[in-house]
This record gives structure tokens, C-alpha cells and sequence, in this order.
């Protein structure tokens, strides 16, 4: 790839980066942080690429490594994520949960 | 498929993760936008296994490459789905650590196989991601061994602990520079090996409840290595999906510190500067006002305002649902009773509103600490449970301790206070609070849960 074009991909993706979360509520912070951990677990397709390009068995191996702790990261993440965010969706409903005593 | 229809959903899936990003950051989009990134990560994943740069399908070491995959859900699902919600931040450390580890392998194997015809600039992405990967996952599981106390959760300083953290970046330094003149592959091993040492030393001297912070820069650091393995690998998608992790971790490490009232600077460099704390001042014959169930019910049941600071006690205890029957009486006899939420409250920031709206405490009864604070000298009763730090006033009073400069909980103004405990031992931050010998604080020792219990039944029966 052109070396103006990845500079241009990375610079843009800061501001953007920086842009979508600069106003989040701390309430908010977890699971933030753990929805972008999950986002880089895509790493696993780069651990994909690579075992597919392994000609050894010391590169196999590795690769097949980082493609088990990538999709750990990813898949993990997400899933403990969406279990986080689960807890707060009853807070709209005003009323309901404390009437029930 | 083609290159351009790759591209294509490669292109797709980065505004997707942008989308999740921006729906995270809103409590109404959170968990649509959660959904949506993992969306966008499988269909990455599966686009992957329908490309290859000659056109030669399926992929190399397909059922491998498969299994891999497998053995990672077999891991990380169960682990993810059964994690309890208190311990829930050290594993989403161990999950940044293990990505910062995959991003590492990935640039190694990668080097392997170009070996001496590499060009300098992907050398210095290679060392890049794994000097950065290698301390992310290392600083990990230090991260991780203190949230689960398997280690002290103090500062750990070592003798002359600047010296040898200065002398182990100086040395992964100058090891990049061999890496980068011999292209050997020794070399990249002891960059790696020095590495994962640096990532450990430059952890251990964070106090305890300074942790999240640091999980949350090694988040951003994860990122930006899975950003330069783009570059590695010319994936667009990896460098657009590593520099927005990359780029909204560090605001939010920043937006957290800022939460605690740390500076970045502090949390991690603080213990090199600090004083050694002067424990003599804290005699161990000082006598505390220790109370009954009864004393507690009845305190509770003559005041007009009550706040109630819940704290990771109450959560190991799991006594969110205990707590809520509590305030539910209270209420019932025409008491005003609101949750004061240090912001981190728990381990983490926003972690005890989480743990909270697991029990199903009404949203509105959950104060912010900015709320709440103005409103203690017209509370009758702070009722703590489980919590410490938040409400030490040694974050004001004493210059030089770990949590100095942190905003506290004002609970000191309440008209009484009362410590629900299981001991004398101090908080995760490991420093005596003095307001446990305050005349006006009255404690009650035990499991959280247990006292809890015993409260809600000695005030029913008044």
C-alpha cells in the first residue's frame, strides 16, 4: 500500500477515535473499555493471514497461538460486553423493578 | 473474491467499529453498538478465509487454522459468560493482555518469514509490535494478579525501582537498535523477553486503586500494536480498527484519571516519588465505637435522609439485592434514601452501577458523587457498606499518600456515620482511614450480606 495512503488511514482514524468517545459518562467508562478491547481482538485476522502464510512448523505454531488468544480477546470481549451493558437496560423503565416489594 | 470486494467489506467493517464505538459511548445505544462491533468483527473473519493476495483458496492450513479458532471460543466464551460481575475487570485485563500477545506473535511470525530481506521500516513496525504487545500483555497480568489479589494490591517498589525501570527501557532500546542492524531472530527474542519485563516493572509500582487506569492505557497500547501489524500484513482494516482503539484508549484513560482526580502521570510514576507512609501515627490500641445490628436499625429508623455508600465490599458479599431490600424499607417509612456512587465505586469506573442494576435498584436513586456530596450536611445517616477509599479523608488531609488528590465521598459531614466491615483492615488502597475513629462513626463488623440481614430484621421488628 502506499506509504501517503496508510499516514493518511492513520491520522484520520485518531480524530476519529478521539472524537467518538470525548463525551462519555463514567457510568459508561467499563464498558467502553472493554467493547474497544473487544474491537482489537480483530488481530485475529491478522493471525489468520499469517498461519496461512507459514511455511514452517515453528511459524505454524505461533500463528496458531496468536490466532487462539486473538479470538479469545475478540470473542471474550464482546460477550463480556454485552453481559455488562445487559445490566443496565431495566433503567428506563422507571418504577417497575422498586414496586414489586 | 476480489481484492476490491475484500477491501470493500475490510473499508465496511472499520466504520461499523466506529459505529460501535459511538454507539458505546450512550447509555440508550451501548449495547446495539456492542452487537454491532461484533458483527463487524465475524464478518471480517469470515471475509478473511475467501481471500488470498494469488488467488490460491482455501488457505493454507485451513483445518488448523480452524481448530485454533475453536479451542479460543472453548476458552473464552465460557470464561466470559461465567466470569461473576465483581471480577469482571481483571478479566477484561487478561483479554487485553492476550490480544497484546497475539498482536506480538503475529508480527514475529511475520518477521520469521522474511527474515533478511525485510525492509527497515517494517523492521521498525515489527519491534514496535512486539515491544509494545510483549509489555501489554506482561502488564496484563500483573494487572490482573492484583485485581484478583493474588498478589498485594500496595505499590510495589523495588530498591532503586526508577533505576532499574529506566535501565530496562534503555536496554529494550537499544536491543530494538540490534534488532533493526542484524535482522537475527536472537536478537527479537531477547526484545521480547526484555519486554514482557518491562511491562511488569512498569505496573508493580501502581497502587491498587489506581489499576483501572492502567488497564485502560495498556487497552490503548494493545490497540496501536494491532494497528502497526496492519501495516505488517497492509491490512487497512487492522490499522483503521488498532488506531481507533488506539486513539479513544487514550482519552479514556485520560477521562478516567481525570474521574479519580489522578494525573496519568501520577498513577503511574507516583509511588517512585511518594513518601513512605508514617504508620506509627496509626496506633493499634486506638479504640473504635463498635455497634450492634439494633443500634444500626435504630439510627437508620429515626433519620430523615439517609445515603448509602455501596463499595466492592457490598459486591464480594453479593449483598446488591440485601441492600435494595434495606433502602426499600426505608422508603416505606417515608425515608429519603439515595446510593452515593464514587465514581470508582468497585474496581472500575461505572463498575457498581453495573453491579447495582443487576439487583434492580431504581436508576433514579443512584446519586453521582457530585450530586450527592453538596447534600451530607443535611444527611442524618451515611450508612457505608464495604467501601473505604472513597470516603477516606486522607485524600485530602494527607499529601503524599497513594490516594492523595482523589475526590471522596464528604460522608465525614453526615450527622452519623456507619461503617458496614468485615475488619479493621484497611481498603484496597491499603492506607488507615481515620474516620473510622471519628466520635460520630459507629461500626459493625461482618460479611456485608450478614449484617445487612441482620439490620433489615432488627428494624423491622422496631
Amino acid at each position: 500500500m502506499e506509504v501517503m495512503a496508510i499516514i493518511s488511514i492513520f491520522t484520520l482514524s485518531i480524530f476519529v477515535g478521539f472524537e467518538v468517545v470525548s463525551k462519555v459518562s463514567s457510568t459508561l467508562h467499563t464498558p467502553l473499555m472493554s467493547g474497544a478491547n473487544a474491537i482489537h481482538g480483530v488481530i485475529l485476522v491478522g493471525a489468520i493471514i499469517v498461519a496461512d502464510h507459514s511455511d514452517s512448523e515453528l511459524e505454524l505454531g505461533l500463528s496458531l497461538a496468536a490466532i487462539v488468544l486473538a479470538t479469545i480477546n475478540m470473542v471474550g470481549g464482546f460477550v463480556v460486553t454485552d453481559r455488562m451493558l445487559e445490566m443496565f437496560k431495566g433503567k428506563g423503565a422507571k418504577g417497575k423493578s422498586s414496586g414489586d416489594k | 473474491m476480489s481484492r476490491f470486494l475484500y477491501e470493500l467489506i475490510g473499508l465496511s467493517t472499520g466504520v461499523m467499529f466506529i459505529l460501535a464505538l459511538k454507539g458505546l459511548s450512550h447509555p440508550r445505544t451501548a449495547r446495539r453498538g456492542n452487537l454491532l462491533g461484533a458483527t463487524g468483527a465475524t464478518i471480517a473473519t469470515i471475509a478473511v478465509f475467501f481471500y488470498s493476495s494469488d488467488g490460491r483458496l482455501p488457505l493454507n492450513n485451513l483445518g488448523w487454522i480452524l481448530g485454533a479458532i475453536a479451542f479460543g471460543l472453548i476458552v473464552g466464551v465460557p470464561a466470559a459468560r461465567k466470569v461473576q460481575m465483581t471480577a469482571m475487570p481483571q478479566l477484561v485485563a487478561l483479554f487485553n493482555g492476550v490480544g497484546g500477545a497475539a498482536a506480538a506473535l503475529v508480527a514475529i511470525v511475520e518477521y520469521l518469514k522474511l527474515g533478511q530481506i525485510a525492509p527497515t521500516a517494517v523492521v521498525i513496525a515489527t519491534v514496535f509490535t512486539v515491544v509494545v504487545g510483549s509489555t501489554s500483555f506482561s502488564g496484563s497480568v500483573v494487572t490482573f494478579l492484583k485485581l484478583q489479589e493474588l498478589m498485594t494490591t500496595r505499590p510495589v517498589v523495588l530498591a532503586g525501582g526508577r533505576f532499574v525501570v529506566a535501565g530496562t527501557l534503555v536496554a529494550t532500546l537499544v536491543c530494538a537498535g540490534w534488532v533493526v542492524t542484524s535482522l537475527g531472530t536472537t536478537p527479537l527474542l531477547f526484545l521480547a523477553g526484555l519486554s514482557l519485563a518491562f511491562g511488569i516493572l512498569f505496573v508493580l509500582p501502581v497502587g491498587g486503586a489506581d489499576v483501572p487506569i492502567v488497564i485502560s492505557l495498556l487497552n490503548a497500547f494493545t490497540g496501536l500494536t494491532v494497528a502497526a501489524g496492519g501495516y505488517l500484513l497492509d491490512s487497512t482494516l487492522l490499522i483503521i480498527a488498532g488506531t481507533l482503539v488506539g486513539a479513544s484508549g487514550t482519552i479514556l484513560t485520560r477521562l478516567m484519571a481525570e474521574a479519580m482526580g489522578r494525573s496519568l502521570f501520577g498513577t503511574l510514576f507516583g509511588a517512585f516519588t511518594a513518601k513512605p507512609q508514617d504508620s506509627s501515627a496509626t496506633g493499634e490500641d486506638r479504640t473504635v465505637k463498635s455497634g450492634s445490628p439494633d443500634d444500626v436499625a435504630i439510627l437508620l429508623n429515626y433519620a430523615r435522609r439517609v445515603v448509602i455508600v455501596p463499595g466492592f465490599g457490598l459486591a464480594v458479599a453479593q449483598a446488591q439485592h440485601t441492600v435494595r431490600e434495606l433502602a426499600d424499607l426505608l422508603s416505606a417509612k417515608g425515608i429519603d434514601v439515595v446510593y452515593g456512587i464514587h465514581p470508582v465505586a468497585g474496581r472500575m469506573p461505572g463498575h457498581m452501577n453495573v453491579l447495582l442494576a443487576e439487583a434492580n435498584v431504581p436508576y433514579e436513586q443512584l446519586s453521582e458523587m457530585d450530586e450527592v456530596n453538596p447534600t451530607f450536611p443535611q444527611t442524618d445517616v451515611a450508612l457505608i457498606i464495604g467501601a473505604n477509599d472513597v470516603v477516606n479523608p486522607a485524600a485530602k488531609t494527607t499529601p503524599g499518600c497513594p490516594i492523595y488528590g482523589m475526590p471522596i465521598l464528604d460522608v465525614a459531614q453526615a450527622g452519623n456515620v456507619i461503617f458496614l466491615k468485615r475488619s479493621m483492615r484497611p481498603g484496597f488502597a491499603g492506607i488507615e482511614n481515620e474516620l473510622l475513629f471519628d466520635a460520630k462513626t459507629t461500626l459493625l463488623f461482618g460479611d456485608a450480606k450478614a449484617s445487612l440481614t441482620r439490620v433489615v430484621s432488627a428494624l423491622k421488628a422496631l
